[in-house]
C-alpha cells in the first residue's frame, strides 16, 4: 500500500542525505520525495511517499525515527489527511490545437501560466492521480516537458506535526 | 576561561570526557592536533600501524571495559582505512569515537589533496555523524557525540574536521558544556510495565521455556539481573556468539551458544520451546536460519531490546518490550516475585529431561586425533585451562573463532572479544591490543587463524613499541579453513583459492624478527607443555603457531534452509 510520511528534521547539513540514504541502504522505494523549511527557522520538512506492507512500513518508521536528525514523523495515510501535488507542464498548443487544451486546462482547474504561439505552460495542483488523468487527457504527442513537485501533506482536522 | 586552539579544544575536550587513550596515525590534515597532543600528558596516543587497527584496538577497548573507544586519523586514506572498523563496531553496537582530519573548509569540494567525503562514505555505517563548521562549536560537539556513542544502542559517532578549525592561530575560549539538549534523541530507559506484565505471565505460563540473550544483555552490563532471573525460574538459558559470557557457560542451565554452530541441545530446545524470551539479541541470520518461517514454530515470543526497530524485524515479536536489558529484567525479577502465578515445576522437569537428552549426544564431543595431528579444538580447550577460564579472548572469523566460542567457556562479560555481525577478519589481534591497554595485567590471548592473522600483522610493531604481551594462539590449518569448509559441503570439494600452504611465513620467525618470542608446535604431545611455556613468559609477546588438523570442519552446522533443528553433526551425520 503507498503511505506518505512526514518527517520534522533538524534544518542540518546533511540530514537530508540520511534520510535519502536510509532508504536506499535498507532497499525501500521512494515515490517522490518533498522538503523544504518550515515556520520554524531550525526545522524543515520532508514527505516521501513510499509503498509496502504494514511490517515494511513500520521498519521505515522506525528506522526514520533512530536518525538523530529526524526529530518527529507522521504517517499521512493512517488518518484523515490532504495531498496535493504541483506540476508544471509544457505542452504543444498550435492552431486549433489551443483551443482544445485550454479547454481541457479549464476542466481540470488548472491555469495557463505561459504562453508562446507554439506552446502553452500549465500549471496544476492536486492529487498524483489528477496530475496523471491530466496527463492522460491531453493525449499523444502534446506534452513536451514535465516538471512535478512530489506529494506534499497534511493531516486533517486540529491534529498537527510540529514540536 | 582558557582560549585554546581547535586541537587543543578536542584534546581537552576528550580529557573532560574522561578519556585517557586514544588510537590513531598522523597525517597531514591532523598534524595541529598531533600538537596539542604533544604538549599534555592528560590524554595517551597510541601509535597503531594502519588505521584499520586503531579503529580494532578502540573497539577491542570498547568492549572490554564498556567505555567509548577513541580513534584519531588524518583525511583521505586515513579515513578510509579505518571505515571496515567503523563498520565493525556499527554491525556489534560498540561504542566509538572516529575524529577524521579533513582538508580546510575553503578546500572542500575541489577534489584537494587526501580529500575524501568521509561523512559520506561512513554514513551507513555510524550512529551520527558530524562536520565542524567552527572551532567554537567543537566542546559541544564532543559532548554530544560522546552521548550519542554510549547511550541507547551504542554505536560509532564520527566527527570530522577541517584543517582550518584546528589551526593554533585561532583561539576561542573553551568551556565544556555540562548538560546537553538533543530534543531529537531520547533513550528508552524502563519498559512498559503493562507489556512485562504480559511477558511475565507468559514465562509463568510455559511449559517448555527458553532463554536467548545476547549481546545487549553485555552492553548494558546485565549479567548480573539475567543470572538471577534465570535461576529465580530454573529455565535453560543459550547466548549467541555476541552475548557469550553474560551468562556463565560452566552453570548447568547454560545449553551453549546457539546458531548456525550452536550445540545440538541449545537449537533443539530452540525449536521445541513454547516461550521464548529474547534478551537483547535481533534475530540475526545466522541464528534463525535463512528462513525464518521455519523459526521456532510454536513459540510466543517475548522480546526486550533497546532498539525499537530492532523489534519484529526478521522474526515477529508477540510480546515487544522496548527498554534497557538491566531495567526490564530487574522489574522482571520483581513482578515474578509479586505474581501470584508460579513456574510449572512438573512442565518444567519434562522439559529438563528432554534437554538431558539432547545433551547425550555430547555435539561438542572432539574427534581423537591419529598419529600426532593436533585437532584445533584440543587447542581451545588447552588455552582454556592453562589460563583457568579467565583471560580476554579475542579472535578474528573462520574456523578457529567458531572453536574459540565453542570451547572457550565464558563465565564472564566483556571476557569474548570478537567481530560477530561484520566478521572482520583482521579483528582479532589488534582488539587485543585494546584490551591489554585496558587492562596491562590481564592475560589478553588471541586465537587466530593463519588468513585472518594475515591481515594485521603489521602490529607486531605496535607491540614491540608499547611492549604489549599479548598471547597469539594461531590455529594454522593452512588454508582459509571455513571457506574450504564450505567448499567441501558445498562445492563438491572444489578449494577454488582457499589454500596457499606452499606461500605461509614461517610465523615464528616473524615474530622473532620484531623482536618477540615465536613458538611452533606441531605434535599433539607438545601442545600442553609449549602452551604452558608461552603463558608462562608473561611480559613477553609470545606467538603460537600451531600446526592444526586442516581437514577439521566446524560442527554442529546449520543445514542451509533448514529450521534450527536441522543440523549437521559431522561429516557423516545429520539430525
Ligand atoms: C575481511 C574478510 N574477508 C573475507 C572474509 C571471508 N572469510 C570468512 S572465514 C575466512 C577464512 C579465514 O581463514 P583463517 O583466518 O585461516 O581461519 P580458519 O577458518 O582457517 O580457521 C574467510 C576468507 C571475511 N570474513 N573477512
Ligand atoms: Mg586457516
Amino acid at each position: 500500500m503507498r503511505h506518505i510520511i512526514s518527517v520534522l528534521m533538524e534544518n542540518e547539513p546533511g540530514a537530508l542525505s540520511r534520510v535519502v540514504g536510509l532508504f536506499s541502504q535498507r532497499n525501500y522505494n521512494i515515490d517522490s520525495l518533498t522538503v523544504a523549511p518550515t515556520e520554524d527557522q531550525s526545522l524543515s520538512r520532508l514527505t516521501v511517499t513510499t509503498s509496502g506492507d504494514d511490517a515494511r512500513i513500520e521498519q521505515i518508521t522506525k528506522h526514520l525515527n533512530k536518525i538523530i536528525d529526524v526529530v518527529k514523523l507522521v504517517d499521512l495515510t493512517e488518518g484523515a489527511h490532504i495531498e496535493r501535488e504541483l506540476m508544471l507542464i509544457k505542452v504543444k498548443a498550435a492552431g486549433a490545437q489551443r483551443a482544445e487544451v485550454k479547454r481541457s486546462v479549464d476542466i481540470f482547474r488548472g491555469q495557463i501560466v505561459d504562453v508562446t504561439s507554439n506552446v502553452f505552460t500549465i500549471q496544476l495542483t492536486g492529487t498524483g492521480d489528477k496530475l496523471d488523468a491530466f496527463i492522460t487527457a491531453l493525449g499523444d504527442n502534446v506534452v513536451l516537458e514535465v516538471a512535478r513537485s512530489g506529494v506534499s501533506g497534511i493531516s486533517r482536522g486540529e491534529k498537527t506535526l510540529a514540536l | 576561561m582558557d582560549q585554546l586552539s581547535g586541537g587543543e579544544m578536542l584534546i581537552r575536550a576528550l580529557h573532560d570526557e574522561g578519556v585517557d587513550i586514544v588510537f590513531g596515525y598522523p597525517g597531514g590534515a591532523v598534524l595541529h592536533i598531533y600538537d596539542a597532543i604533544f604538549n599534555q600528558d592528560k590524554v595517551e596516543h597510541i601509535l597503531v600501524r594502519h588505521e584499520q587497527a586503531a579503529t580494532h584496538a578502540a573497539d577491542g577497548y570498547a568492549r572490554s571495559t564498556g567505555k567509548p573507544g577513541v580513534v584519531l586519523v588524518t583525511s583521505g586514506p586515513g579515513a578510509t582505512n579505518a571505515v571496515t572498523g567503523i563498520a565493525t563496531a556499527y554491525m556489534d553496537s560498540i561504542p566509538m569515537i572516529v575524529i577524521s582530519g579533513q582538508v580546510e573548509s575553503r578546500m572542500i569540494g575541489t577534489d584537494g589533496f587526501q580529500e575524501t567525503d568521509m561523512v559520506g562514505i561512513s554514513r551507513p555505517i555510524v550512529k551520527h555523524s558530524f562536520m565542524v563548521q567552527e572551532v567554537k562549536d567543537i566542546p559541544h560537539i564532543i559532548k554530544k557525540a560522546f552521548h550519542i556513542a554510549t547511550t541507547g544502542r551504542p554505536g560509532p559517532v564520527v566527527i570530522d574536521i577541517p584543517k582550518d578549525a584546528t589551526d593554533p592561530k585561532q583561539k576561542e575560549k573553551y568551556e565544556y558544556p555540562k548538560d546537553l539538549k538533543l530534543r531529537s534523541y531520547a533513550v528508552p530507559d524502563k519498559g512498559h510495565t503493562g507489556q512485562i506484565k504480559k511477558a511475565v505471565d507468559a514465562l509463568l505460563l510455559a511449559k517448555r521455556p527458553m532463554i536467548y540473550s545476547g549481546g545487549g544483555a553485555i552492553q548494558d552490563n546485565a549479567s548480573e539481573q539475567l543470572i538471577n532471573f534465570t535461576q529465580k525460574l530454573g529455565f535453560p538459558i543459550t547466548n549467541t556468539l555476541m552475548g557469550l559470557g553474560a551468562y556463565p557457560a560452566s552453570n548447568k542451565q547454560f545449553l551453549g551458544m546457539l546458531g548456525m554452530h550452536g550445540t545440538y541441545e541449545a537449537n533443539m530446545a530452540m525449536h521445541h520451546c513454547d516461550v521464548l524470551l529474547c534478551v537483547g539479541a535481533r534475530f540475526d541470520d545466522r541464528v534463525t536460519n535463512s528462513d525464518t518461517s521455519k523459526f521456532c514454530p510454536d513459540a510466543t515470543i517475548l522480546h526486550i531490546d533497546i532498539d525499537p526497530a530492532s523489534i519484529s524485524k526478521t522474526v515477529t515479536a508477540d510480546v515487544p518490550i522496548v527498554g534497557a536489558v538491566a531495567a526490564v529484567l530487574e522489574e522482571m525479577n520483581d513482578q515474578i516475585d509479586k505474581s501470584d502465578k508460579e513456574v510449572d515445576k512438573q512442565a518444567l522437569k519434562v522439559w529438563w529431561d528432554q534437554i538431558g537428552k539432547w545433551r547425550e549426544k555430547d555435539s561438542l564431543k572432539v574427534r581423537p586425533s591419529e598419529n600426532g595431528i593436533i585437532m584445533p579444538q584440543e587447542v581451545v580447550k588447552a588455552v582454556f585451562e592453562i589460563t583457568e577460564g579467565d583471560a580476554y579472548v579475542s579472535s578474528d572469523v573462520g574456523q578457529h573463532q567458531m572453536f574459540a566460542a565453542q570451547y572457550y567457556g565464558f563465565d564472564k562479560p566483556r571476557r569474548w572479544i570478537n567481530s560477530g555481525g561484520l566478521g572482520t577478519m583482521g579483528f582479532g589481534f589488534p582488539a587485543a591490543m585494546g584490551v591489554q591497554f585496558a587492562f596491562p595485567e590481564a592475560v589478553s590471548v588471541c586465537i587466530t587463524g593463519e588468513g585472518s592473522f594475515l591481515m594485521n600483522q603489521q602490529e607486531f610493531a605496535t607491540c614491540m613499541q608499547y611492549q604489549l604481551p599479548i598471547k597469539i594462539i594461531c590455529l594454522n590449518n593452512q588454508a582459509l579453513g571455513m571457506v574450504k569448509q564450505w567448499q567441501d559441503m558445498q562445492y563438491g570439494g572444489r578449494y577454488s583459492h582457499s589454500t596457499y600452504a606452499e606461500s605461509l611465513p614461517d610465523f615464528s620467525k616473524l615474530a622473532e624478527a620484531y623482536g618477540h618470542v615465536g613458538i611452533k608446535i606441531e605434535k599433539s604431545d607438545e601442545l600442553y607443555p609449549k602452551l604452558e611455556e608461552a603463558f608462562a613468559l608473561k611480559d613477553k609477546l609470545v606467538f603460537v603457531d600451531v600446526q592444526v588438523d586442516p581437514n577439521e570442519h566446524v560442527y554442529p552446522m546449520a543445514v542451509k534452509g533448514g529450521a534450527m533443528k536441522d543440523m549437521f553433526l559431522s561429516k557423516t551425520e545429520r539430525t
